[in-house]
């Protein structure tokens, strides 16, 4: 197992020893966020009674900074490992290809939650959202940040340069982060689009997470929670079956 | 007492490119093995077969006796590689790169040969600085302590001086030269120069055989170049015609007393494989 720490810990070094980038841009993104939409929407929005908006808003906000975190840190380690080369390191060593896997999915965990904390804890500044059930926020940061991570490893596996990492950050994670009810519930869009966001499995990450804060959700936090968990396992499968077979990376 | 490499029988193709056409290979523990050829020979391709960056087709890849896919936990661990690449993690600095090399391996608390193996690759007052910030030099010296620094039984270099100043491939090669008397097998793959190199390494082996379609006929230009001692490959003068010769031709007396009657020393048992420039099939 010491291949395996030693692979996440410097991931984890990684991200320290380039905070600014990783951890405060973030977060700033985030309150940037939070400060023009609740000035906009604070008067004229109110998703669940007694709710302010802004509050509403924070754990949708968190929780996307926790995605989308998790999904940059695996992709653009790997990228960036891919592309000057020194992956090789990684490859030569004596690493199962599992070892490999969780590493870089668990400093994907670790950076998802730090960002997450950290926005949370600067958004108190403008709302005081209720933690009501904690250990349910935890669990749906836990597992939304592996399933992104896992998703991240793809990624960088299958992107060749920059700009195919971006596309995949910018048609695919974006969009379905800001259609899954960070800003909104999806109760107040219409009949059609409330159908299709059940499709979005980010929806159900958001959902779930925010019922950890008011103890009240979109849909039963149960059905999110199988909903995150059988995604993520399936994505951990295909994930761990592509670095068995070493596509991209032992050619 | 295993091989330290063994390869039997391996193809390897890139889309339509074939890069080596059934090559086999024996090396010995504790030999100090040239892998001579010119640019797109197949060199970096067999040692990514055996370090398990390339998967081979077909045939069978061991390191001292395990195999490199089935078990490569275990050929990994008995392997360093030393990148044709000048790859770095710019990241982090020179004692954190080997630390890291070091817990990938699974070596613990590995301070003291970490220092010493900067000691003996002069990169003592390089050990905090950042890889970025090393020069071209510095950094190659930093793969080769990358590739010592859990101690492999078997060494494998791609060439390891390229790029380099005279003054550093020197050092570089008494180092290596140093490696091989302590036992540890050293595979070597180089342009044309180790040939040269070899000659002022007593003991050491390097076998060059040219064959050139160009040079009387498809299949008879083959000839006798130069024949140092102990074992190598080489092939082709870049032709994309190159024949590998399996290695192990006699120790260095051998070699001299051959060269000396100006007769030439076939490889044992006279197998030859071919090894197709990748160049060529483009």
């Amino acid at each position: 197992m010491l291949s395996f720490y030693t692979l996440f810990h410097k991931e984890l070094l990684r991200v320290q020893k380039v905070a600014f980038q990783t951890v405060l841009s973030p977060v700033l993104t985030a309150l940037l966020y939070l400060l023009i939409f609740s000035h906009l929407l604070e008067q004229h929005v109110e998703v669940y009674p007694g709710v302010r908006y802004t509050a509403f808003l924070i754990p949708g906000l968190v929780m996307m900074s926790v995605l989308q975190n998790a999904f940059a840190n695996s992709s653009s380690s790997l990228i960036q490992s891919k592309i000057t080369g020194n992956i090789v390191f990684v490859l030569l060593a004596p690493l199962a290809y599992w070892e490999f896997f969780l590493a870089y999915v668990l400093a994907s965990v670790v950076r998802g939650l730090v960002v997450g904390a950290g926005v949370y804890l600067a958004a108190l500044w403008f709302a005081w959202p209720p933690l009501q059930f904690p250990l349910w926020a935890l669990l749906f940061a836990v597992l939304g940040s592996a399933l992104l991570g896992s998703l991240g490893v793809v990624a960088g596996i299958w992107s060749e340069k920059f700009d195919q990492l971006a596309g995949f950050q910018n048609f695919i994670i974006l969009p379905l982060t800001f259609l899954s009810g960070v800003f909104y519930s999806i109760h107040s869009l219409p009949a059609f689009w409330q159908v299709l966001s059940h499709f979005n499995p980010f929806f159900y990450m958001i959902d779930g997470f925010r019922y950890g804060f008011f103890g009240s959700s979109d849909i039963s936090p149960w059905i999110s929670l199988v909903v995150v968990s059988g995604c993520f396992l399936v994505l951990a499968a295909f994930t761990l079956a592509l670095l068995r077979s070493g596509y991209k990376l032992r050619l | 007492m295993f091989p330290a490499v063994d390869v039997l029988g391996v193809r390897k193709h890139y889309g339509k490119l074939c890069a080596l056409d059934n090559v086999d290979l024996r090396i010995e523990q504790g030999e100090f093995f040239g892998l001579l050829g010119p640019n797109g020979a197949g060199k970096t391709t067999l040692i990514n077969l055996l370090s398990g960056l390339s998967k081979p087709d077909t045939g069978r890849v061991s390191v001292m006796g395990y195999d490199v896919v089935r078990q490569y936990r275990d050929s990994r661990r008995l392997m360093g590689v030393v990148p044709q690449e000048l790859v770095f993690d710019p990241f982090f600095n020179v004692r954190e790169t080997l630390r890291f090399q070091s817990g990938y391996f699974g070596v613990k608390h590995n301070e003291a040969w970490i220092d010493e193996v900067m000691h003996h690759l002069d990169l003592s007052d390089k050990a905090d600085t950042n890889m970025r910030r090393l020069s071209g030099g510095m950094k190659r010296r930093v793969l080769v302590a990358q590739a010592l620094v859990h101690k492999p039984p078997v060494i494998v270099l791609d060439e390891p001086t390229a790029g380099v100043d005279v003054e550093l491939r020197r050092s570089l090669w008494r180092f290596i030269r140093r490696l091989n008397l302590d036992g540890h097998t050293v595979l070597a793959g180089q342009h044309a120069e180790l040939a040269r190199q070899r000659l002022r390494v007593p003991g050491a082996a390097a076998l060059v055989r040219r064959t050139s379609r160009h040079a009387g006929g498809a299949k008879g230009g083959a000839r006798w170049r130069r024949i140092p001692a102990g074992a190598a490959v080489i092939h082709g003068a870049g032709d994309g015609a190159g024949t590998i010769a399996r290695g192990r031709i006699g120790r260095a007396g051998n070699e001299r007393a051959a060269a000396r009657s100006g007769r030439g020393v076939s490889a044992r048992g006279g197998q030859t494989y071919k090894l197709t420039s990748v160049a060529n099939q483009k």
